[in-house]
């Protein structure tokens, strides 16, 4: 009962204190720098109470069944919190960065602009950290997972009037997404693994996890490769490295608790906490290790090459959560927690103090300086060295790689659907979708072959819906719907399997609905209020003069990508539960299409409402600043 | 452009040049014109041009000068006056009402930037997208200071160069293009055949390039000083402009080949004929007009109080015999001190003057592997002043250690004083205290070691430049600074020279904190050798000879005054005759107690700290947030600067300027023919005309002119500030120095006969320049009549002040302790 009463506290606390937050008007700083203190102290002091607590009787692993928030006999979505040693470190030092970065916060802010903003962006963040720390199954993480995701979005744009940490922050929203597929192609493959949405205290059942491992091998690859993949893009590992840097636009204070040490350190956090599930994969160890060190080995130079204070402590950060990886692949768990604590500790302090490098270098130069050597020899190894200088200054083609193996594709396929207009969208919609639902209707007369491919089929043409709809230019709403409607073919595609009650495509298209018509009705005002100024080619800023509509856009946009605040979240989840073991393309289809649609959602938001005001009468930053 | 459309390309490069913004790197930062480019205009005319081509905003928003107006910060007869000076009787109830009612307007497009813009009309190319990161990556590297733990490979004698010899031995490049290439590798391809590719008008090159080099001001601007002044990189790197341009033509052809295959040509054919021209004629506009007209009743507003203060002279009250003296610096930061130490000594005596003490070197710590100015900006020393038997040694922080970049050497550290780092930030968040992050003004000399003030042997040069100064060279400089503050008789046993310095931690912008007249440095140094001249008996000797008879038991005695922790120390206290030190010892505590209460004062602006405490107690906070990493604002600098006074220190002790002003004492009896008056117009207007613009601008365009909020800057290279990994410098004032700062321009006040000022301010052109062309405002008081005189387009006419009395004030302290608001002059009484 206590390990109850204390666990849900180290969620519910951060849940309380960011809901309060909400409510305290702007221009209170005091009142929101006690609120998040006070809230976060009282953490500190919970966490640390408490896991003195549970070492003196015995460190074992807590597993509480919190909520059921649907059931419907073979399928439940279940709250689900866990305390072990992991979470225990996680919450701790979790617990103790916040609380110094909120104080010191209180004084660094004072007078910014968007105090408020910043606040509550970081105990949202705050209370997303808790709850992935905290969960004990693969839904409940995936529900601080997205609150993560967005969180960040909103801490890299929070200087929203200016192109580089906006154009940045959906950037770093992008590849976060992307590592999402993996999650949830996890979650789906493991559901079907176990046929039940499996807790991580199970996992601890060695022999239970052996035998379900011989018997499908295959599939528990496939699901390490998959959390695999998550980890790398939470973590800044290859290939997605180049997102840790660029995410280094807000104030210093929140990039040193976000990617200095807490949100970075997630991907190590999330194969240690799946560990039991991989450890007899040879393979998967392998594959784990074999990631962390190209990484170190290709962030080392990096680090060593750049130039600015804050990149350099990105890749340094970077090359040694590498190094965890492969402590982690190796099975050195205590190894890694304490790398883990000593190197968030470190570069938190390191980009607190990033200002002073320059007083204090320019001293250090001023009483130490040597002049360095120049090679004027003309020799291969020279030439090396020069190449690997331009390579570690390109950052190794990361960031364009990405650019150019995923999203530019992915746009000229989008592309390929310019014919569609907001006009003529429901003209070609309607007419397929109701040929769909008649098939459906009559799924008896459809030769099983051709059966076999029609979910498959659907699922294409949502994806490719959501695909335009990333890539579209000039049209916002258009954008939009064809987000609600890649919604609609999957709820389609997934009905041609067996078993499905219209009751869970009603939960999971009212979301889709409700939240798509507010997301329309909104841009429609704007657009009749900013005519020459609504399209998807350039940033507008509009939050300027319509911060209103911006807050419900983003609500509504948070609504309709499945974000665990609408029917729609739970949706999700239960529809890839529909996704038979074998359909891997229909399962990928979804998972993607699930994942651009809140690209190309953020991608409208980000557009319309944010950058740099497009209007000309107050100051407005240059694009290159 | 308009009116060189045949000039060639090095011109073109040489006004560009002189556009851009003129920052040096951080550890050289001097607050100067942001404007100066546009100098040889008018003011508001400059104001106009600067907008229209370059984009600036260059007044306060249209909301906030009416809020100021409802707020009765703006005084609605000064208004009149002003609208019926610029605009006549007749229409003042037409421009009233456009003043208060016209509705807000967007400024015009700017005309930089059309032509490239065109790029993404033509070609659906974003060239910025392509080349800034490449282009900025090179650069940084290439300028680095010391951040890159991998230095710059190649040779450092021109970024072309060097970027050639990379691209040539490299198997990795940055410019794919074979076209691109073989152009760079070609050492005789010229800058005009790039833009022939690009452009392909020669009409147009060079308004091409303002575009290009506008969309990144902060490098170009980096690069431009760079060229013109080496010496302020301590790791020495050659570059010119003219290499930057260079590479980033060949970036764009690189990605436009890159993009568009041959599928590309110049933009001549893109370019409408109607292109609005860079520096055409401005045209009449209603939008400036309202603007100048509420900036110059919103200055007005404030200088018609300061007029009338200076015409109510108090001077009979001060004149005793002088309980000491002591010499600040001109700067506004000295302005409260020195009203404390007046207030809890009524006998001691106050002087200001610039803070390098009229003694211009060069200064070389012990163990220093550098020199490093400590005089105005503008002025080239020919002394230089060695440090010897320093016992400061510099501590080390291994948090800034290359080796936790390392692999072995992260994870070694991370493991171990990982958990040092959390211990350290709970300390310095809770408990502040002296790091070696942190910069101290006291730490710019040791005060035990050794100057070598006088010279030897003035044939040996050290560098070119002579060690210490001559006797003949002291007595000058002492002389004209005695002269220069109208110090020559009844001097008090001991004479303070006060310099001062800044301390902050977290605070790359350092060097503007502490004395700009030292070249952003601490001006301990001058202070100490100032105040040895003055007690060197030979020198005294020569002063005798020249009619300045100072007692043998007056001494000089150094000090500096820490601006930010409100702390002084002096130097050389063991040289004191007996009969000084219990004099010392006394004055010491006055200037202890002024401390206390100038650190209260200044408390009022922090917000967070409870300015209503005891003054010790407050001081005691005061000292904390220097310390504080988390404290942005760790003194308010120049912030709220508006005067600078020049005359007889008598003649404003009356008054509470509220720290915004800058005072220079001058006596006109000793300098009839206005000579030392040349002296101080000549620095005080380009020094404090300089800094007053630079908050002026930072505030009113904080984005474009400003660096905006320094809460995201990341540090590069070690030379400027940028916002994330990839973004511009930003030049300028971060919002952090400027949030209480209204914009007004600096009024300077001289006490002189109008005919002697004229004729001074007309000796020399350039200072000529700041006064004639209105970028400060110039006001003179007649020394006998008390009548001001308002210096306007070449000629001086008398000012009768609206104000007319200004309000005495009982208690200062608790008015201070109440609000965080600036304050209107009153009389202390």
């Amino acid at each position: 009962m206590e390990d109850q009463i204390m666990i849900s506290f180290f969620v519910l606390l951060p849940l309380v204190a960011f809901l309060l937050s909400l409510l305290i008007p702007e221009g209170h700083e005091t009142s929101f720098s006690r609120l998040a203190f006070t809230s976060v102290s009282l953490q500190l002091l919970g966490v640390t109470g408490y896991i003195l607590y549970w070492v003196s009787s015995g460190m074992h692993p807590v597993n509480i069944r919190e909520l059921e928030i649907y059931n419907n006999g073979n399928y439940q979505f279940l709250l689900d919190f866990y305390f072990d040693t992991l979470t225990g470190v996680y919450l701790w030092v979790g617990a103790f960065i916040t609380f110094l970065i909120t104080r010191y916060s209180r004084f660094y802010m004072h007078l910014e602009e968007g105090y408020k903003r910043y606040f509550n962006t970081l105990l949202f963040f705050y209370l997303a950290y808790n709850v992935t720390v905290v969960a004990g199954n693969f839904e409940t993480l995936f529900i601080g997972w997205e609150m993560l995701g967005i969180a960040s979005f909103l801490l890299i744009a929070f200087y929203r009037d200016r192109y580089l940490p906006v154009r940045n922050a959906v950037k770093v929203f992008s590849i976060y997404r992307i590592g999402d597929i993996g999650i949830i192609l996890a979650m789906w493959a493991s559901h079907h693994l176990w046929h039940e949405n499996i807790t991580f205290i199970k996992l601890l059942d060695g022999d239970l996890v052996s035998e379900q491992m011989s018997a499908h091998g295959g599939i528990g690859l496939f699901i390490a490769v998959c959390l695999g993949i998550a980890a790398a893009a939470k973590s800044a590992q290859f290939p997605f490295s180049s997102w840790l840097p660029r995410a280094m636009e807000g104030p210093t204070p929140s990039s040193a608790i976000f990617y200095g040490s807490l949100s970075v350190h997630f991907g190590v956090f999330l194969l240690l906490r799946t560990f039991p599930f991989w450890e007899h994969h040879l393979m998967a160890r392998i594959l784990i290790a074999g990631l962390g060190l190209l990484t170190a080995l290709l962030a080392y130079p990096i680090a060593r090459v750049q130039t600015t204070i804050k990149t350099q402590i990105a890749y340094a950060s970077i090359a040694q959560i590498g190094i965890m990886f492969i402590e982690i692949a190796l099975g050195l768990q205590t190894l890694v927690l304490i790398h883990f604590a000593g190197n968030a500790f470190l570069r938190t302090y390191q980009l607190l103090v990033s200002p002073s490098v320059v007083a204090y270098m320019i001293r250090d130069q001023f009483y130490h300086f040597k002049p360095k050597p120049i090679r004027l020899e003309d020799s291969i190894s020279k030439r090396l060295a020069y190449s690997l200088y331009i390579l570690s200054l390109k950052e190794w083609n990361l960031d364009t790689m990405l650019n150019v193996l995923v999203f530019k594709p992915i746009k000229r396929l989008g592309r390929k659907l310019d014919f569609l207009t907001p006009k003529n969208l429901l003209q070609y919609f309607l007419p397929f979708y109701l040929l769909g639902l008649v098939l459906y209707f009559n799924q008896g007369v459809i030769p099983e072959i051709i059966q076999y491919y029609i979910p498959g089929l659907f699922g294409f043409l949502g994806l490719m819906m959501v695909f335009k709809a990333f890539s579209e230019r000039n049209h916002p709403r258009l954008a939009l719907m064809l987000v609600m409607a890649n919604h609609f073919w999957i709820a389609l595609a997934v009905s041609f399997n067996e078993t499905f009650d219209y009751n869970q495509t009603l939960i999971y298209l009212s979301g889709v609905v409700l939240a798509g018509g507010t997301g329309y009705w909104i841009l429609n005002r704007l657009r009749k209020k900013e005519k020459d100024y609504f399209d998807l080619n350039q940033y507008y800023g509009h939050v300027y003069e319509h911060p209103r509509l911006a807050l419900i856009f983003l609500l509504a946009a948070l609504g309709l990508m499945g974000f665990p605040i609408s029917p729609t979240f739970i949706g999700v989840d239960l529809l890839f539960s529909h996704i038979d073991e074998n359909q891997y393309v229909l399962a990928a289809f979804n998972a993607i299409s699930f994942i651009f649609g809140g690209i190309a959602l953020i991608r409208i938001y980000a557009r319309l409402f944010l950058g740099p005001h497009i209007k000309n009468y107050h100051t407005t930053a240059l694009k290159s600043s | 452009m308009a009116h060189r459309v045949s000039s060639g390309m090095d011109h073109v490069i040489h006004e560009l040049a002189h556009y851009l913004p003129a920052q040096s790197p951080l550890k050289d930062f001097v607050h100067h014109n942001t404007l100066h480019a546009f100098q040889r205009l008018p003011f508001h005319e400059a104001l106009h041009e600067a907008a229209e081509n370059f984009g600036f905003k260059v007044y306060w928003n249209l909301e906030k000068y009416r809020a100021q107006f409802h707020e009765k910060k703006i005084n609605a007869e000064i208004l009149r006056r002003v609208i019926i000076a610029h605009k006549g009787a007749d229409d003042l109830a037409h421009w009233t009402n456009r003043l208060l009612h016209q509705p807000l307007s967007d400024y015009a497009e700017p005309r930089v930037g059309q032509i490239r813009k065109l790029w993404r009309k033509a070609y659906n190319l974003n060239l910025d997208k392509e080349v800034h990161q490449t282009l900025f990556r090179l650069v940084s590297s290439y300028l680095d200071q010391g951040i890159a733990i991998w230095k710059f490979p190649a040779k450092t004698n021109g970024l072309l160069a060097a970027v050639r010899e990379l691209e040539k031995n490299s198997y990795c490049t940055f410019i794919k293009s074979e076209r691109a290439r073989k152009l760079l590798l070609n050492t005789h391809t010229q800058l005009e055949d790039l833009l022939q590719l690009l452009v392909g008008n020669d009409k147009y090159h060079g308004q091409y390039l303002f575009d290009q080099q506008f969309a990144h001001p902060g490098w170009s601007g980096m690069v431009a000083v760079l060229e013109q002044n080496e010496s302020s990189l301590l790791d020495k790197r050659k570059i010119c402009l003219k290499d930057l341009i260079f590479l980033e033509c060949l970036l764009e052809i690189d990605a436009l080949d890159r993009r568009r295959g041959d599928q590309w040509g110049a933009l001549a054919d893109w370019i409408p004929t109607d292109l609005p021209l860079l520096f055409e004629k401005s045209r009449y506009s209603e939008f400036f007009e309202v603007h100048k007209l509420w900036q110059e009743a919103l200055e007005w507003t404030y200088y018609d109080q300061v007029i009338r203060g200076l015409q109510l002279s108090h001077e009979a009250d001060f004149k005793k015999t002088a309980a000491f003296q002591a010499m600040f610096c001109i700067d506004d930061r000295c302005c409260s001190i020195r009203r404390y130490v007046e207030r809890f000594e009524p006998e001691a005596q106050t002087f200001g003057t610039a803070g390098f003490f009229n003694l211009p070197f060069y200064f070389r710590p012990e163990h220093g592997k550098f020199m490093t100015k400590v005089c105005p900006a503008p002025v080239t020393p020919r002394h230089l002043i060695k440090e010897t038997e320093s016992k400061i040694r510099h501590e080390k922080d291994a948090h800034f250690s290359k080796h936790t970049k390392g692999i072995f050497g992260g994870w070694a550290i991370s493991q171990t004083m990982g958990f040092w780092s959390a211990l350290k930030m709970v300390k310095s968040i809770f408990f502040p205290s002296e790091t070696p992050a942190m910069v101290s003004s006291f730490k710019h000399m040791d005060p035990k070691g050794k100057l070598s003030v006088a010279c030897n042997n003035p044939k040996k040069l050290h560098q070119g430049l002579q060690v210490g100064f001559t006797l003949e060279e002291m007595a000058d400089a002492i002389e004209g600074l005695l002269k220069s503050i109208g110090l020559v008789k009844d001097f008090a046993p001991l004479i303070y020279i006060i310099g001062h310095g800044a301390s902050s931690v977290n605070n790359t912008h350092y060097a503007g904190y502490d004395c700009g007249a030292c070249s952003g440095r601490s001006g301990s140094v001058n202070a100490r050798v100032a105040a040895s001249i003055g007690n060197n008996p030979e020198v005294r000797k020569m002063l005798t000879e020249r009619g300045i008879i100072i007692p043998e038991t007056t001494q000089f005695v150094g000090g500096l005054h820490d601006t930010t922790k409100d702390e002084m120390e002096f130097y050389d206290e063991e040289l004191l005759l007996k009969v000084n030190i219990l004099l010392h010892e006394r004055n010491r505590q006055t200037f202890d107690t002024a401390l206390d209460y100038n650190a209260k004062e200044r408390s009022r602006r922090f917000h967070t700290v409870d300015s209503s405490q005891d003054a010790r107690k407050v001081h005691e906070k005061v000292k904390k947030r220097a310390m504080s990493l988390f404290v942005t604002r760790p003194e308010w600098n120049h912030a709220t600067n508006a005067l600078c006074v020049i005359g007889k220190r008598e003649n404003n002790r009356h008054l509470f300027l509220d720290k915004r002003a800058f005072l220079n004492s001058y006596d006109h009896r000793i300098d009839p023919e206005g000579s030392y008056l040349f002296g101080i117009l000549k620095a005080v207007a380009p020094v404090c005309g300089g800094i007053n613009l630079e908050y002026y601008f930072s505030k009113v365009d904080n984005d474009r002119l400003g660096a905006g909020s320094k809460l995201p800057h990341n540090v590069m290279g070690l030379i400027g500030v940028a916002n994330g990994m990839d973004g511009d410098l930003r030049t300028g004032l971060p919002l952090q120095m400027v949030n209480i700062h209204d914009p007004l321009r600096i009024l300077i006040t001289v006490e002189h006969y109008p005919d002697v000022v004229l004729k001074t301010i007309k000796i020399h052109e350039q200072t000529y320049e700041w006064f004639f062309n209105d970028w400060v405002k110039l006001v003179c008081i007649h020394p006998d009549s008390k009548k001001a005189f308002v210096y306007k387009e070449g000629a001086f006419a008398e000012y009768h002040p609206v104000t007319q009395t200004i309000e005495a004030i009982h208690n200062l302290d608790a008015l201070l302790a109440s609000t965080a608001e600036n304050l209107p002059v009153y009389q202390i009484s």
